[in-house]
């Protein structure tokens, strides 16, 4: 009987690094295109970093399906 | 020639109706968290689920070429009715679990249901014992705590991050990510698991000598494959859909999210380094680890033991039932015939018995527009019987705690002008659902409920029903 500890791992780690990863990156986004005061809206360079944010996260989206297909 | 055309023909429509059982057992997976957040209405959840299932089965062309990942000796060839066994099996398995509400692997039963038809018919020397430890009890193990520990830090992060923040609207951000990871797991899934009915169908095929051996599966194996899952996966499997998406803990959208995205990332990492984890065993560690990463959130352990318990029996029972199957079937045509009379009176009785409680897309999350209960079912005792045991096994407390909840909410927050949210229109969800069971079973378990969660669970829902609120109200 071989368990493959080494898979089961890098299992653990990459979806430990993805998950908290994915949802900080998400979590920036949303914080920096929600503006704090209300009324107006964020500032442009929040904005910016929103949507880099929101491209990273699409970025691991396209991935994913990339892997779902290979 | 002609008993093997007609065998072979009864082992692809059970290999199908197991594809729709595993269908409607694992939308749960994808979209419990998706429509217990409120990300998106029960049906609308379901039917993107079901399209995406359909989807996946076309988008991977890599279809498992061993449908028992090598727990038992395929090598040998297996006979028709054993595959038919097997699938009876877990059938059966999976419409048990799906009345008591439990999620539990489909895939698991499938394999359970192979090594119980082929211990029965060839002898335990063709099962691969250390193979069962590696490829089901470990990550059988592994997966709720590896997607759990992710999604807990995860949720912890995302708490912490929003601090300050308005919860309205990140709320609404975590709903739109919360549907990008549920459609990543409902694609994941039409790509596995329908692939697992191909491959079982194909096998079919090849041991009847339709198709030679080593042949992809023909297109009409692909489509139907993708259509009964698709379909199964529309139906809702909303009983397990309760007990993912209330009955381990209250889900908000930020656990939501992490939830679905440790789900994900975790169901997807496995398969592609090849330590393949169950989705359902991925998904439900998830949502426990989310339940634990936020303050306050309480995971309710009693639901979570039914389902480990769940769990454990899957193979084991699913193999019993497989190898009596198996035992009936190899004595000819008419214990094929008797199997397969058996196993369709088994899921009609199955189904009944559901009806005396039943669970769909209105009170799964209280939508308007009940479906008409079917008048009193036939009350054969058997049934009773059935039902009983079951419902002591899995009371769906959340019903009754969500309930407490949401009428602590309308009533402090009686304006009702978010009619898009699924507190307003409670009243219009339960109703239908109150009177056409008004004396049956729901009382009991409702009752159950809140008493048994007065000191946690319903002071939590009521005061989540009331603060949600003007989050809902502000969004629409």
């Amino acid at each position: 009987m071989d368990i493959d500890w080494a898979a089961l791992g890098e299992v653990f780690g990459i979806s430990l690094v993805a998950t908290v990863g994915l949802v900080g990156v998400f979590t920036l986004g949303i914080l920096g295109s929600s503006s704090p005061a209300g009324g107006g809206g964020a500032t442009t360079l929040a904005r910016t970093g929103a949507y880099a944010c929101f491209a990273l996260c699409a970025a691991a989206v396209a991935f994913g399906i990339y892997l779902i297909a290979a | 020639m002609e008993h093997i055309t007609l065998l072979i023909g009864i082992v692809i429509v059970t290999a199908l109706v197991f594809d729709f059982t595993n269908g409607f057992h694992d939308t749960a997976n994808a979209m419990a968290t998706t429509i217990s957040t409120g990300a998106l209405r029960p049906k609308t959840a379901v039917a993107m689920s079901a399209v995406l299932n359909l989807i996946g089965a076309f988008v991977s062309v890599e279809v498992a070429k061993t449908i028992s990942s090598g727990l038992i000796d395929e090598d040998s060839g297996i006979k028709p009715e054993v595959i038919f066994a097997a699938l009876v099996g877990a059938i059966v398995w999976n419409m048990l679990t799906w009345l008591a509400g439990l999620p539990s692997s489909s895939s698991h039963a499938l394999m359970g249901g192979l090594l119980g038809a082929t211990a029965a018919s060839v002898g335990f020397g063709a099962v691969n014992g250390d193979v069962v430890v590696m490829k089901v009890l470990i990550p059988a193990l592994a997966a709720p705590l590896v997607a759990g520990v992710a999604a807990m830090f995860a949720t912890r992060l995302s708490y912490a991050m929003t601090r300050n923040a308005d919860e309205a609207r990140t709320a609404k951000g975590y709903r739109a990510g919360q549907i990008t990871s549920a459609a990543l797991v409902s694609l994941a899934h039409g790509t596995n698991d329908a692939q697992k009915t191909m491959g079982v169908i194909t096998l079919a095929l090849i041991s009847g000598g339709a198709l030679g051996a080593d042949a992809d599966p023909p297109m009409w194996v692909v489509v139907a494959a993708g259509t009964a899952i698709a379909l199964g996966t529309y139906l809702g499997g909303w009983r397990i859909i309760r007990t993912m998406g209330k009955g381990i803990t209250d889900i908000q959208p930020p656990q939501g999210f992490a939830a679905q995205t440790s789900a994900a990332a975790t169901i997807l990492a496995s398969s592609h380094i090849g330590f393949s984890l169950s989705t359902t065993h991925v998904c439900s560690g998830a949502v426990m680890g989310s339940g634990l990463g936020r303050k306050g959130g309480v995971v309710r352990w009693s639901t979570a033991g039914r389902m480990a318990v769940g769990w454990g029996l899957t193979i084991p029972a699913a193999a019993l039932v497989a190898a009596l199957a198996a035992v009936v079937a190899e004595q000819g045509d008419w214990g094929v015939t008797v199997v397969a009379v058996l196993a369709l009176a088994v899921c009609g009785g199955i189904w009944l018995a559901s009806r005396r409680e039943p669970v769909d897309h209105t009170n799964v999350n209280d939508v308007p527009g009940a479906t008409p209960v079917p008048g009193a079912p036939t009350a054969d005792a058997p049934q009773g019987v059935v039902t009983a045991a079951l419902r002591s096994v899995a009371p769906p407390p959340p019903a009754g705690a969500r309930r407490s909840g949401e009428d602590a909410a309308t009533t402090a927050a009686p304006a009702g002008d978010a009619s898009d949210d699924d507190a307003g229109t409670a009243p219009a969800g339960t109703a239908p659902d109150g009177a056409a069971e008004g004396t049956i079973p729901r009382q009991a378990t409702g009752g159950s409920g809140p008493a048994g969660l007065s000191g946690t669970g319903a002071p939590g829902a009521g005061a989540r029903g009331a603060d949600a609120r003007p989050a809902a109200s502000s969004l629409s």
